[in-house]
């Protein structure tokens, strides 16, 4: 039964790693009906960000934390780790909207006008060349991330036969993955910006009309989506210590899964739509066919697309001629 | 560079003259005498999803040939790397195989990596009889392809079942769990020549669970594995995985002791695995505390070079190159079937992957030692001969 | 419009490309290949000839391709998926059967037969594995419909690693070499006959009105969705004999080769000739085929794999600069007629008419 547990626990935390992604992708998709490939290699570019920032600043910027509280280098360290973990984060999240800028600029805004299958290819391209690109800067082997963390235990509950474990990092994927959530949902309904975002999703042309700068809101959009992105690659890092150039693409079209799961261009939706994919991977290594595991998400999309194509929370909208 | 601009020439003169040469150079193959450098080709994937491994084999064929030049080549003549990436792709393996024979003239080739991309490149090479080496395809089909095809790593039946015995006869483990990389041949292959052996050493396989390369999240998996309360588990994948997937089950209180094959050997391993990897063994070539000046020297000039702690396929990538310069060192004139025949008989060279001997199959024989990863260390633990 | 220029174009005796459409003219290409076949090896040398072959196989991929997104308007992003059933079938038929009647293969002309009826059952397995992808898939639109068929592929994939009678991850090795340049280059004329006639068949009229305006087409009484299912069946027959080509050519399937960077690789290819011209699907094969060879000096010259990253800003730059690709809807012949009756070249505004739909401004 403890087993039974455990699954729940992996599904939530890998689930958690997937919302991260899934929002972003969910927010773009709303208001460009776009499926922006390039997504997971800008959650990519997150965490390299995060990578090189802790290699090469992370000292100095637990040593400024340390002065900040001025506490011992042993005391509180948790706090300071905390801290350097959000510092590395907002400076990720940063880089990822410069980049998720650029894209937007240069790439799909010239395209704006033509038809979605172009914006597609070129999103494809632009996938494409990150992960090649990345491969030359970052050199394609793995890179260890530093670990902030090393001193954190992991929480256990029950004995031998029955154990539990949660490891701190998981609950912080999760409840970061549903915090943003929220945040969003606050922004996306009950902010100036957020009903711009929402008319632009629903007409360009009309919005425009009443006078919302159309470009403007769609860039910003990107903008968040981006250092959404960001901030998942240097969570993801940080949990699962491992980065690689080609770490985006897969875990970016499961995101993408998940989000239609849950229903396209609604937060809500990408979250839950990330948990059931997390749980249902979890389930299906842990007690059947773990070999196919990387056909698990696909399989889940074309199910839902077939019976429910708005997915769990979405809203159906009929095609106009 | 050199190299660079004489494949520029052959493209710039046109297509004319390119069909031309290669109509001469068919003529000509088998014959070719030594020119003014010695050409040697490298076909690896350096993108893709595989690069790190390729790039780690390149890193140890440019030390072997550096170390030769400097010794003043073969016979008085520089040797020339010509290295072609292949994406991991095989027809694009298969396509640079053949350009390499045929426009570059290559004496030899050496390469690939994985067997899927050797067994693309085997038939073209047995077809020009240029002998070719692979470092580190397990797969056994590879060199069955024809008398040209070596390899100088070990094939998975040999290595599956030292790591059978290690555990049945050293840990003295009853139950194991096997957990192998899905996408990759070399993890499947050592899977289950590694249960072959396993079974029939009397022990048991209590669960037998998988992932995927690229994979970071494994704990479901381990979960399971968990449950199953193996003595032993055998994860014999590449360090990219296995330090993430020692920490996860760590973390998940698994106390088990993790063994695995050559393909943890790289300092990456522990650098994501850290002190998970604590009571974990892995069969292996070499020892880095081998005090035989070959593997010190080697590893010295290759920290030199790279400024890193060389891996498993950089040692194989320098042993390829390093056991066909003896060949060919043996020759009078250095013609591809001559460079074939000593190739086929190496004996005893000693190379930093341990004596290897060519056997009529054309595999390398050698002692696999196994090692213990303990505090970022691999020590020595014992030597398992064929 | 457009289509019934053609029409007329075909009616027209003068027109030296009316022949196009008759299968003379088809036949006399694949007694050239056949003759070409035993004189070309020898002309290129065995590098440029490897290269050929290889670009024969990315025509079909491509062509075929073509059918279901240049011209039928829907976004598939599987093709690799199809592409390993038919090499899978095909190579497991032949492996299985020569090792049970090593006979065959003394006889050329019924090893050739076993080789062609592999290819045929690989293409009729990629058919139906198309038709069990396109009939649920097919309905949703443009680009769901891309990544529901990127994740058939991968969901193929899987399945094919977790098959044990083809090896697994170790994949399927000791397979013949049978694909000739004869056999490659025959059955690209064949795909390129076969999509032609289609395209330009009544049925073609369907697919082009799909792509054109669905909702109008079925306003008209069109069975859209029987037309796209024919069409990505079609394109998966093609894809499959590919398959099978590849297999027979490089001996050795194995499930990571069909990943979705090569579906990618086969949509680069039609995006760059042009969706909805076979003319230009057939350059850009072999084009994109050679280029990449021509681009291995530069690899020599800087040390590092430049060429995945220039093929994805020339991706890039292609849609931002001339969406439509080389070719556009049009055909080598059509851009021959202009150049003859002394026009000047449509303008590039004219040509972006003509691509594929707007794909429904919801």
């Amino acid at each position: 039964m403890s087993e039974f547990f455990q699954y729940v626990i992996n599904g939530l935390s890998q689930g958690g790693t997937y919302a991260l992604v899934a929002l972003g992708y969910t927010m773009v998709f709303g208001i460009l009906q776009l499926i922006n490939f390039a997504h997971g290699e800008v959650y990519m570019l997150g965490a390299f960000t995060g990578l090189y920032t802790l290699r090469f600043f992370g000292a100095r910027i637990v040593e400024f934390y340390n002065l900040a509280l001025s506490v011992g280098a042993d005391q509180a360290s948790t706090t300071v780790a905390i801290l350097t973990a959000i510092t590395v984060i907002v400076i990720s999240m940063i880089t990822c909207a410069t980049v998720g800028y650029f894209v937007e600029r240069l790439a799909y805004r010239p395209l704006r006008n033509s038809p979605r299958i172009n914006l597609l290819i070129t999103a494809v391209g632009v996938s494409l060349f990150f992960q090649y690109s990345g491969q030359l800067i970052f050199g394609s082997s793995p890179q260890p991330y530093p670990d902030l963390f090393e001193n954190l235990e992991s929480w256990t509950f029950g004995s031998d036969e029955n154990l539990l474990v949660i490891n701190p990092l998981q609950v912080f994927v999760f409840v970061t993955a549903i915090t943003l959530m929220l945040i969003l949902r606050h922004v996306i309904f009950n902010t100036r910006l957020g009903r711009a975002m929402r008319a632009v999703s629903f007409s360009h042309e009309l919005s425009s009309l009443m006078g919302i700068p159309t470009n403007r809101i769609i860039t910003a959009t990107f903008m968040i989506g981006s250092s959404l992105a960001g901030a998942a690659g240097v969570m993801v890092g940080m949990t699962y210590p491992k980065v690689e150039p080609l770490m985006g693409s897969l875990p970016g079209l499961k995101a993408f899964c998940a989000a239609v799961l849950g229903g396209i261009g609604n937060v809500t939706g990408a979250v839950l739509g990330s948990f059931i994919l997390g749980l249902a991977e979890a389930f299906l290594s842990g007690y059947g066919a773990p070999t196919y595991k990387d056909a698990l998400a696909f399989t889940i999309l074309i199910l839902i697309l077939l019976v429910k194509p708005s997915g769990l929370l979405g809203v159906h909208r009929t095609e106009k001629v | 560079m050199n190299l660079g601009t004489s494949v520029l020439k052959v493209t710039r003169v046109g297509i004319l003259k390119g069909r031309l040469l290669a109509a001469v150079s068919t003529l000509l193959i088998g014959s070719s005498v030594f020119a003014a450098t010695i050409k040697i080709g490298e076909v690896g994937s350096m993108t893709g999803s595989e690069a790190t491994f390729g790039i780690s084999t390149h890193e140890g064929i440019e030390l072997a040939i550096k170390e030769q030049n400097a010794k003043g080549g073969i016979k008085g003549q520089k040797i020339e790397l010509i290295s072609l990436d292949d994406q991991g792709k095989p027809e694009e393996a298969a396509i640079a195989t053949t350009k390499l024979i045929t426009q570059d003239k290559v004496v030899a080739i050496l390469g690939e990596v994985a067997s899927s991309r050797s067994l693309a490149m085997a038939p073209i090479a047995q077809k020009y009889k240029v002998p070719m080496i692979s470092p580190s395809s397990t797969n056994p089909k590879v060199t069955a392809v024809g008398d040209h095809i070596f390899r100088v790593c070990f094939i998975d039946p040999f290595q599956g079942a030292v790591m059978a015995k290690f555990a049945s006869e050293n840990l003295k483990a009853k139950k194991v769990a096997i957990f192998r990389d899905v996408k990759s041949d070399y993890s499947v292959g050592l899977s289950d020549f590694f249960k072959e052996a396993f079974l029939k050493a009397g022990g048991e396989v209590v669960v037998d669970q998988s992932y995927s390369s690229g994979e970071v999240d494994f704990n479901s998996q381990l979960t399971s594995i968990r449950a199953k309360k193996p003595d032993v588990i055998f994860l014999p994948g590449y360090y990219t995985e296995v330090g993430l997937i020692a920490k996860q089950a760590r973390k998940l209180g698994i106390k088990a002791a993790i063994l695995g094959g050559d393909g943890w050997d790289s300092e990456k391993l522990y650098e994501i695995g850290g002190k998970s990897l604590n009571n974990s063994y892995f069969s292996n070539h070499y020892s880095q505390d081998d005090q035989t000046p070959a593997v010190q020297s080697f590893i010295a000039t290759y920290k030199k070079a790279y400024n890193k702690i060389p891996d498993g396929l950089g040692a194989l990538g320098y042993d390829a190159a390093r056991v066909l310069f003896a060949a060919m060192e043996t020759t009078k004139t250095g013609s591809t079937a001559e460079v074939q025949g000593a190739l086929a008989k190496t004996k005893d060279f000693q190379g930093v992957t341990g004596k290897i001997t060519m056997d009529e199959m054309r595999n390398a024989t050698k002692s696999a030692v196994v090692l213990e990863v303990k505090d970022g260390k691999f020590l020595y633990k014992t030597t398992i001969n064929p | 419009m457009k289509n019934k220029k053609q029409n007329k174009n075909a009616l027209n005796p003068t027109d030296p490309f009316c022949g196009f459409a008759s299968l003379r003219w088809w036949l006399l290409a694949v007694a050239v290949v056949w003759v070409l076949n035993s004189i070309l090896p020898d002309l290129m040398g065995p590098y440029y000839f490897q290269i050929l072959i290889l670009a024969g196989i990315n025509v079909i991929l491509a062509v075929s391709l073509n059918l279901v997104n240049g011209f039928t308007g829907q976004f598939s992003m599987g093709h690799a998926g199809f592409m390993s059933v038919g090499g899978y079938i095909s190579a497991y038929i032949t492996t299985q059967l020569i090792v049970s009647h090593p006979e065959i293969m003394n006889d050329a002309i019924l090893g050739s037969a076993v080789f062609v009826g592999s290819l045929l059952l690989g293409g009729l397995g990629a058919t139906c594995t198309g038709y069990l992808v396109g009939l649920p898939s097919l309905r949703l639109r443009g680009d769901y419909l891309a990544i529901v068929t990127l994740g058939f592929g991968e969901i193929i994939r899987v399945v094919f690693l977790n098959m044990d009678a083809v090896g697994g991850a170790r994949g399927l090795s000791g397979i013949m070499q049978f694909s000739s340049f004869g056999w490659v280059f025959t059955l690209a004329i064949f795909t390129v006959f076969t999509v032609w006639r289609v395209v330009h068949s009544a049925q073609g009229r369907v697919l082009l009105s799909i792509r054109e305006d669905e909702i109008a087409a079925t306003a008209m009484g069109v069975n859209t969705t029987q037309g796209k299912v024919r069409a990505f069946a079609m394109g998966a027959f093609f894809a499959g004999v590919a398959g099978g080509l590849f297999a027979h050519y490089l001996t050795i399937m194995s499930p990571g080769t069909f990943d979705f960077n090569r579906s990618f690789e086969i949509i680069i290819m039609v995006v760059l000739g042009g969706m909805g011209s076979i003319s230009g699907s057939v350059v850009a094969a072999v084009l994109l085929t050679s280029l990449k060879e021509a681009l291995r000096p530069l690899q020599q010259l800087t040390g590092v794999d430049l060429r995945m990253v220039i093929y994805s800003l020339v991706l890039i730059t292609m849609m931002l600069a001339r969406p439509s690709g080389i070719f556009g809807t049009r055909e080598i012949g059509d851009i021959y007629r202009d150049w003859r009756a002394g026009k000047a070249p449509k303008d590039a505004k004219k040509l972006k008419a003509s691509t594929p739909s707007k794909g429904g401004a919801a």
